[in-house]
């Protein structure tokens, strides 16, 4: 009767109240758009990579990744499993490879790099595109300004710093994979070679530790194609090097507003759709499909609380008391 | 109450020993998956890749929340809509629920990266997270199913006093579980909100979460027949026939209002070029609707008391497989085209997968054995 109403109000009350809460403690709340343009990014100008693979190199030594990770595996479809490889199975390490062997054609022909990120290689540079035009792609976390993997995470391992850096925290992870099946450039990578202690990795942008002396793979780049700069600042001069350069460049800036923009936007000389880039993407956040969904609920349960204990109320045949259910 | 006698299959005593044999061996085998995937990992364990983290344990987590949603409607409808009429069939539903809900967690559990981590997302929260919502509402739903099948198991321990008491709380958590239902039904079809440009355009829509929901409710009402139809044929437990003949017409009418939600978005979304570059999604959305859909909606918008319970079970089971093909094509193959390949799961995935649910039979025959869980005049005379 009363006693029951009151409980119910009580109980969506608190609910509603909790997750204003949880809200409120910022954990997988993202930065968001406003003020993305004064954060860091980076432009990555795919026309000045050489496919040295400096930056792998620089990226292993500052994450204290094992410099196994640094040599040309094929992963293929993964029938061949995470185990140790005999030194004779590894294929030569191949500088700038443009041809290859008739697998690794193969292979990018079927749209998958030679080199593919995984948990202890969070950067990888590979050659990219058709036969007659093919460039050498850095790929990396793009650290979006409104990322899903953070979103997603139920554990807020994923954390977004405000610099816009994500950076993971192992301490957290429950190894749900949300992550990765969020990200819609395929980023974080699974250890699935570990039986109890798998961690995701991903280009953390070097921010994960107390000091963060800047990204390690910009400053080991010869040739300037890595560029740190405010995110602004590096649309700026993207789009004055495809104005003074129409000839080389074509003229989008991939990462501007895909996914809702990134902080690590790229530069090319081929269409970005030859190139290994996700299709079909929005070009606002994921993270934003997902939030109507979920700040609703809290008054789906406020209103069904109360529908449904006063229909409880109504619907109850007269003579029948509370608890008498047998 | 009209109790016909159960029709039983007659099942030869060489029949039964070799299911229980079967089910030994498909235990036996399960465990021994569960060792690989514990010691080795799911590298070892799995076929799951970094291109397809998600595989069918996901899958069967989705299956299996749908089709548990039974509990939650018939006891919405016993005790907040008070149709007493439906109590005899009310704590089978539950039990089922009960134990799908518990397989559910099982599998999630098995799932993670780091299993015994499981407890992070109710002390570390993330409320911007759906899976993150899922968690604390799959936690808070087990202790309703546990408070709504407590009075069978305390009936069995002769605790009359506790029973009286447990009953106190029978509404609001009812109530509780209503609610509860409704937001993790709903999540979900949030899952996959997030992946527009990864699941196919055939089926991903921003109403996803509803279509989620009201699949389950439908799913849910055909699962309690199937259920029932088994039980009576197998074990020789019945329930009086019209509430199940009732279920079903209603079952119809959420049927067609889950067909004219998903033509209706269909319709408005016009994936058509999704549809044509893959005809094998597309035959099976085809089957989903008409198979899932559009045949059991218009047979059980037509039974009466005299239709055979097999064809109440034959439908309703037409309805069940239709939304686990839901669930499949939502969760694997609608997303083929952006990984590049069809990820099959591994033996051990699947042992273990069906080394739960044999145990969740188990536990079924079981419980239906040792507690008052069917109504009583079990094989009572027909009036």
């Amino acid at each position: 009767m009363t006693a029951l109403t009151r409980r119910q109000f009580l109980r969506s009350s608190a609910v509603t109240v909790a997750a204003a809460c949880g809200s409120a403690t910022g954990w997988g709340t993202t930065n968001g758009v406003e003020g993305a343009s004064e954060k860091p990014g980076v432009l990555v100008d795919l026309t000045r990579c050489i496919g040295c693979r400096a930056c792998m190199r620089a990226c292993s030594v500052r994450n204290a990744l094992p410099e196994s990770s640094l040599l040309t595996v094929s992963i293929g479809d993964r029938k061949d499993l995470p185990r140790d490889l005999e030194p004779e199975e590894i294929p030569a390490f191949r500088l700038g490879a443009q041809g290859g062997s008739p697998s690794a054609m193969a292979e990018r022909a079927r749209g998958v790099a030679v080199e593919s990120l995984r948990f202890d290689r969070w950067t990888v540079v590979n050659a990219e595109g058709p036969e007659d035009a093919s460039l050498f792609v850095k790929r990396q976390c793009m650290h979006c300004v409104d990322p899903a993997c953070v979103s997603v995470c139920p554990v807020a391992a994923l954390q977004q710093l405000p610099s816009g850096a994500v950076v993971y925290r192992q301490d957290r992870c429950i190894g749900c994979r949300y992550c990765m099946f969020a990200c819609p450039f395929g980023v974080p990578t699974f250890e699935w070679g570990a039986a109890m202690t798998p961690v995701i990795g991903k280009c953390q942008w070097c921010a994960q530790g107390p000091v963060n002396p800047g990204p390690a793979c910009v400053a080991a780049c010869p040739t300037g194609a890595l560029k740190s700069r405010t995110r602004g600042e590096l649309l700026f001069e993207a789009k004055a090097r495809i104005h003074s350069h129409p000839e080389i460049y074509v003229d989008h800036v991939y990462g501007e507003h895909e996914a809702g923009g990134t902080a690590w936007m790229y530069l090319s000389s081929v269409p970005f759709t030859t190139l290994n880039f996700p299709k079909n993407l929005p070009n606002h956040s994921l993270p934003s499909l997902t939030r109507v969904a979920l700040h609703i609920l809290p008054f789906v349960v406020a209103v069904l609380a109360v529908v449904l204990s006063v229909v409880s109320r109504v619907a109850r045949p007269a003579g029948e008391t509370h608890g008498a259910e047998q | 109450m009209i109790l016909e006698a159960p029709q039983r299959w007659v099942i030869p005593a060489w029949g039964w020993w070799g299911g229980v044999s079967l089910w030994a061996a498909g235990i036996a085998v399960a465990a021994y998956a569960a060792v690989i995937r514990f010691g080795s990992g799911l590298g070892m364990a799995t076929h799951l890749t970094d291109r397809f983290p998600w595989g069918i344990w996901i899958t069967f987590d989705l299956c299996g929340v749908a089709l548990a949603a039974g509990g939650f409607i018939l006891a919405g409808t016993a005790h907040v809509f008070h149709a007493r009429r439906f109590e005899p069939i009310l704590r089978p539903t539950v039990l089922t629920s009960f134990i799908l809900y518990q397989l559910v967690a099982l599998i999630l559990v098995i799932d993670l990266g780091r299993p015994y981590r499981f407890w992070h997302p109710l002390v570390m929260w993330q409320p911007n997270s759906v899976m993150f919502e899922i968690t604390l509402c799959l936690t808070l739903y087990t202790v309703v199913l546990t408070l709504e099948f407590l009075p069978a198991v305390l009936e069995h321990l002769k605790r009359q006093d506790l029973v009286a008491m447990v009953h106190r709380l029978t509404l609001p958590a009812v109530i509780a579980g209503m609610i509860l239902s409704t937001l993790h039904q709903s999540s979900f079809g949030s899952l996959f909100l997030i992946i527009p440009e990864k699941l196919n355009a055939l089926w991903y829509t921003p109403i996803l979460p509803v279509l989620f929901l009201v699949s389950a409710v439908s799913a849910g009402m055909g699962m309690v027949v199937v259920e029932s139809f088994l039980c009576e044929r197998m074990l020789g437990r019945s329930v009086p026939r019209e509430l199940l003949t009732d279920l079903c017409r209603w079952n119809a009418r959420v049927l067609w209002v889950y067909g004219a939600l998903k033509i209706g978005d269909v319709l408005w979304r016009a994936p058509w070029a999704a549809a044509s570059g893959h005809p094998g999604l597309a035959t099976s959305w085809a089957a989903e609707i008409l198979l899932g859909i559009a045949v059991p909606a218009w047979c059980l918008g037509r039974v009466a008391p005299s239709t055979s319970f097999a064809r109440l079970a034959g439908l309703s089971a037409l309805v069940v497989g239709g939304i686990m093909l839901n669930r499949v094509n939502v969760s694997w193959w609608g997303l083929q085209d952006f990984a590049g390949y069809v990820y099959t799961p591994s033996w051990t995935e699947t042992m273990i997968t069906v080394g739960c649910l044999l145990a969740g039979l188990g536990a079924f025959v079981a419980a239906v054995k040792i507690l008052p869980v069917f109504p009583k005049g079990e094989g009572a005379r027909p009036q």
